[in-house]
């Protein structure tokens, strides 16, 4: 037996007891010697008054807020509660008959259970509120007035990136993992930065201590508030966006399928994302929510589709910097490399056309990219892939050319702070093995080289390529929040972030920025001229095809246009696409140009304004899609919704 | 038929399966009354293992399967694989490090086939294994200073790598085997030293630093002039006191401003100011409050079984984890609360006296171990839910809604019954 420090044990059970007894000595405290907590759970003593927390606001970069709470309120029931009330004077101020209030009790019941509170009658009109508020006690305590902040949008802009709030649904209040502090009732994000950024947005619930009369009626704080949870606000969100930019964008996307997205290369943040045509923001919100939604969500025009982040389109001859950056990076030319464009690329057995005759249109970088020759970027993208170096395409020149896209942001999803990125397609080395069964060479992709063939890309990637350009390699990941107030989480952490993008040379980026500029100084987008300030840009017109009834049939060119301002010290990085319209010049660079004016000059010429109304006017969008489309009575009604309010 | 039954339990400890039992039936019965609504359909609700307390329910079955394969299991089995099981649980740890899952904010959770689990749970028992055999090994000198220095090694590296994975709380568990060291003989001197270390802590916290260091300033030439005859003797002792009052003063002046401004979490600092009522953050305090209406509420003798208006309008959160003793505190009152600590007294006791009549040196530090962790826990817990300490997110052993927790303090505690029934071999 040891007896090596035995007395040590009965230390240890001091040690324990002495714990213990403390434990017990504040329980005797708690429990017994103070009154005060007996009183407060006690239901019939003091009211006890859940305050909901203000949710946080989100301003725009000028400090405008987009989006404003306005209180309304719900009648919640709790069923087990209600007991010889004067059921008949309820339904009268409800307007509605017994039998409703019988179904709606028994919906309560299956819904959350007899003795949790469930909404009876959401988002009261004023009028039945007031009415309500007066002969509330004779109701009480099955049924109470809970006021709900609902979200209001003074600029009616912006939808698809603020998102909506909405009430929690039962299947989320079980998923206690994820949702647990949350009640039945509760309304919280949905989508976009309302879901993202939903944990800084809510706030914190508190509760208030409220002695009560015989009636039910609160008659002051308990204990002089000593026991009250004060309800912390949700905290504000400062974004990047502009929203003047962002309704401007909206309006010139009217009548059209596509996407505007503008970011400040300096940053990263976000300065306009618009997905046309676009929806009123006010249509969610308040009690016709699910109504409008449903209309919304079988539109024909798809307007909760966010085409800026989902929608994914080959970006045609916009690609073709791209090429030649990857090119002039390998060593397989050089800015002043030239081909003896006649027309068509002749390098593979089906001849590429070139919309140029005349030979020396390619006759370097430059002027090959502000002539969009088609043939120079079939054969650079050719030398690329097949160089030596790499030990050809399928050793190890589609890979790296793959790796190249992926350092550009395309591929994959590149972290933008609202839900449901797309991530594109950029097909490798893998992707033709497995779909020509490794029987393929250069010539199987050649139209890569010039934006079309297997590569989609989302309208964000497109943008933070013009990024990378602009900045000459390094770009931040494309973000709406530029700050939290009181921030103290790292959620913004990943956006503060410089990333390098593929290390390229300078001189190789001030190639393909000098060619760049040509194309608006003199090449396919002059149309994108703006007074005093030097553009660089690109235009694309991409060969699509859709699947009508069962064929593979070749739709009309979706236009696009991609640039960066100022030259010298970029402001702004755009992309623009409209879908199914026609030349990208003639359809996507004049919406580019407008944005960028707006964005850096605060406003557009008096000499461009025909142009801006000519823009606003021009419908793209599918005359028998149109027809069937409810969305502009639906945006009609939610602005004389508002002047009345 | 009879002969081999009485064989098969034989040399068991019954008074601790049945204070083992106890806990567990009231665990799962206050999971339940922290969860069930009026008109819930309970038997639904066990068969489809929906809710807590029918997920608990096959934890605990889970559990008893557990305890049996252990209770067939050669004793020497534990002592043999200690260390690699050691090893392992610090693989495990450190594989959560890389390939862990957030949940609630902590980068702790292991998911394997939609089943969460947290090692650092299972690393307790690990880490106890692990230094009974080290200080009950032959060459182990448990006097000496390196083997001290061993042993404090063994416990605190997982307490670091726990750290790492933002779980605070369960890292200041490891510190409950120094509790089994003081018992092999580490200086009592230190646990004097440790109590004043907190006292410290404490002071440094709530007194103003200037004030605090003019104190010490104080007391020192106090001393240095009352024992002034001694330091005439013994030179030495002047040093020593100079000493102490140097750390004691770098000590508040600047390792705990640093400790709390670089090395805590903002949250962490938030809580131990709410504990101290330094600050009065309604976010920080909302959960203590809402526990202590719970707890204060029950009065003498308690609202009864199910009859909690607290617990039942879900306004204590994180009720069937880390806040279950609310329940017990609301439906039961202070006589209902002095009972069940009773029990868990009763069963440190047990422990206690199981571990002094051991033979191997092994299951006496294995069983003292068991009693410190539980002890850590019930201490920390309880001090939780009645504002006696900051919210540190460690669960009650045995009661706590959790499959992690219910299935190591099972296996801590059947792994003890199964050394204690060989008491007359010698382990090692």
């Amino acid at each position: 037996m040891s007896v090596f420090n035995q007395p040590r044990k009965r230390v240890i059970q001091l040690i324990i007891l002495g714990m213990v007894t403390l434990i017990i000595s504040r329980l005797f405290f708690l429990q017994i010697v103070e009154k005060k907590y007996a009183k407060l759970a006690d239901a019939n003593a003091v009211l006890r008054k859940v305050v909901y927390p203000s949710r946080g606001i989100i301003y725009d970069r000028q400090n405008r807020s987009i989006l404003g709470n306005d209180v309304l309120y719900d009648l919640v029931v709790t069923p087990a509660s209600v007991k010889n009330i004067d059921t008949a004077y309820l339904c009268n101020i409800l307007k509605i008959d017994k039998e409703e209030f019988k179904k709606r009790i028994i919906n309560a019941i299956v819904k959350n259970g007899r003795v949790r509170q469930s909404v009876f009658a959401p988002l009261l009109a004023p009028e039945v509120f007031g009415q309500l508020q007066e002969s509330m006690y004779l109701f009480s305590p099955g049924f109470e007035l809970v006021p709900r902040q609902i979200r209001s949008y003074p600029y009616s802009a912006a939808a698809n990136i603020l998102g909506y709030i909405a009430e929690i649904s039962p299947a989320m209040l079980k998923d206690t993992a994820n949702y647990s502090s949350y009640n039945s009732g509760d309304y919280l994000g949905f989508t976009g930065l309302e879901k993202t950024y939903e944990s800084v947005l809510m706030g914190q619930r508190g509760i208030q201590y409220l002695v009560k009369d015989n009636l039910n009626r609160p008659q002051g704080a308990y204990e002089n508030g000593e026991f009250d949870s004060a309800a912390v606000a949700g905290k504000n969100l400062r974004l990047s966006l502009d929203i003047e930019l962002q309704q401007l964008g909206e309006q010139m996307m009217k009548g059209k399928s596509g996407s505007i997205v503008a970011i400040d290369p300096q940053t990263g943040g976000i300065l306009a994302m618009v997905s046309g045509p676009s929806f009123d923001p006010n249509l969610l919100t308040g009690s016709n929510r699910s109504a409008n939604f449903s209309k919304l969500y079988t539109d024909t025009t798809k307007p909760l589709f966010n085409r800026a982040i989902q929608a994914t389109y080959p970006p045609g001859s916009t690609f073709k910097p791209m090429i030649a950056l990857v090119g002039l990076d390998e060593g397989v030319i050089t800015p002043s490399f030239g081909y003896p464009c006649r027309g068509a690329y002749y390098g593979c057995s089906r001849p590429i056309k070139c919309e140029h005759h005349d030979p020396g249109h390619a006759a370097n970088l430059r002027l090959a990219l502000s002539h969009s020759c088609n043939a120079y970027f079939s054969h650079v993208y050719r030398l690329s892939v097949d160089a030596a170096k790499f030990g050809g395409i399928k050793e190890g020149g589609m890979q790296k050319w793959a790796d190249y896209m992926n350092t550009f942001g395309f591929g994959h999803k590149i972290g933008v702070d609202i839900p449901s990125e797309g991530r594109g397609l950029v097909p490798d080395k893998k992707y033709y093995d497995a779909r020509y069964k490794g029987s393929w060479n250069s010539c199987t992709s050649v139209f890569l080289g010039i934006g079309q063939g297997e590569l989609l890309l989302t309208p964000l990637q497109m943008a933070n390529a013009m990024c990378i350009v602009a900045n000459r390699g390094s770009y931040y990941i494309p973000h709406f929040v530029a700050s939290i107030d009181n921030d103290d989480t790292h959620l913004l952490d990943k956006y503060k972030k410089k990333h390098e993008g593929a290390h390229i040379s300078d001189s190789a980026y001030s190639a393909v920025i000098h060619g760049m500029t040509d194309v608006v100084e003199s090449g396919t987008g002059r149309i994108a001229q703006i007074e005093g300030i030097t553009i660089g840009g690109k235009t694309g017109t991409a060969e699509n095809y859709g699947i009508i009834n069962g064929v593979r049939t070749k739709l009309k060119n979706h236009a696009l246009f991609v640039a960066f301002a100022p030259a010298e010290n970029p402001r702004i990085a755009i992309a623009v696409v409209v879908e199914n319209s026609g030349f990208g010049a003639t359809y996507a660079a004049p919406i580019a140009s407008l944005m960028m004016e707006k964005y850096l000059k605060d406003s557009i010429s008096t000499k461009r304004q025909p142009l801006l109304k000519k823009v606003m006017e021009t419908v793209t969008l599918d005359q028998s899609l149109l027809a069937k489309s409810h969305l502009d009575s639906l945006n009609n009604n939610a602005i004389m919704l508002k002047k009345k309010s | 038929m009879n002969r081999s039954q009485a064989k098969l339990t034989q040399g068991i400890d019954w008074p601790i399966v049945g204070l083992y039992l106890a806990l567990v039936i009231i665990g799962i019965m206050s999971i339940f009354a922290a969860e069930y609504r009026g008109d819930d359909n309970v038997w639904y609700d066990i068969i489809h293992p929906n809710k807590n307390y029918s997920r608990q329910l096959v934890w605990f079955g889970v559990s008893l399967v557990l305890a049996a394969v252990i209770w067939l299991t050669d004793s020497k089995f534990f002592t043999a694989t200690a260390n690699l099981m050691y090893a392992g649980g610090l693989l495990l740890l450190l594989l959560v490090l890389g390939i862990g899952k957030d949940v609630k904010g902590s980068h702790s959770w292991l998911v394997i086939g939609g089943f969460q689990f947290q090692p650092a749970e299972l690393t307790k028992l690990c880490t106890n294994l692990a230094l009974a055999k080290y200080i009950s090994s032959q060459e182990t000198d448990f006097t000496k200073l390196r083997s001290r220095l061993i042993a404090a090694a063994i416990a605190l590296i997982p307490a670091g790598i726990i750290i790492l994975q933002d779980e605070t709380g369960l890292a200041l568990v490891y510190f409950s085997f120094f509790l089994v060291m003081y018992r092999e003989g580490l200086p009592g001197v230190l646990l004097v030293i440790a109590f004043s270390g907190i006292v410290l802590v404490l002071s440094a916290l709530l007194v103003d630093r200037t004030v605090l260091f003019s104190i010490f300033t104080v007391v020192t030439a106090l001393v240095i002039y009352f024992s002034r005859r001694e330091i005439k003797r013994k030179r030495s002792r002047l040093a020593i006191i100079l000493g102490v009052y140097a750390f004691c003063g770098l000590f508040v002046m600047f390792v705990v401003p640093f400790v709390f401004t670089k090395v805590l979490k903002d949250y962490q600092v938030r809580r131990i100011e709410v504990m101290l009522g330094k600050e009065n953050d309604p976010k920080a305090t909302y959960n203590t409050r809402q526990s202590m209406i719970a707890i204060g509420s029950g009065g003498f003798w308690g609202k009864g079984y199910l009859k909690g208006t607290q617990t039942r309008y879900d306004f204590v959160p994180e009720q069937s984890t880390d806040f279950i003793f609310c329940t017990i505190g609301e439906d039961f009152g202070f006589l209902g609360s002095i009972v069940f600590l009773a029990i868990y007294v009763a069963l440190l006791f047990r422990i206690i006296f199981v571990a002094e009549r051991q033979r191997s040196t092994f299951t006496r530090v294995y069983a003292y171990g068991v009693a410190g962790i539980i002890f850590f826990h019930l201490a920390i817990n309880v001090a939780m839910t009645i504002g006696l300490a900051p919210v540190i997110g460690i669960p009650l052993p045995l009661v706590s809604y959790g499959g992690s927790s219910l299935m190591t303090f099972t296996m801590l505690i059947f792994i003890l019954l199964r050394l204690d029934a060989d008491r007359q071999m010698v382990l090692r």
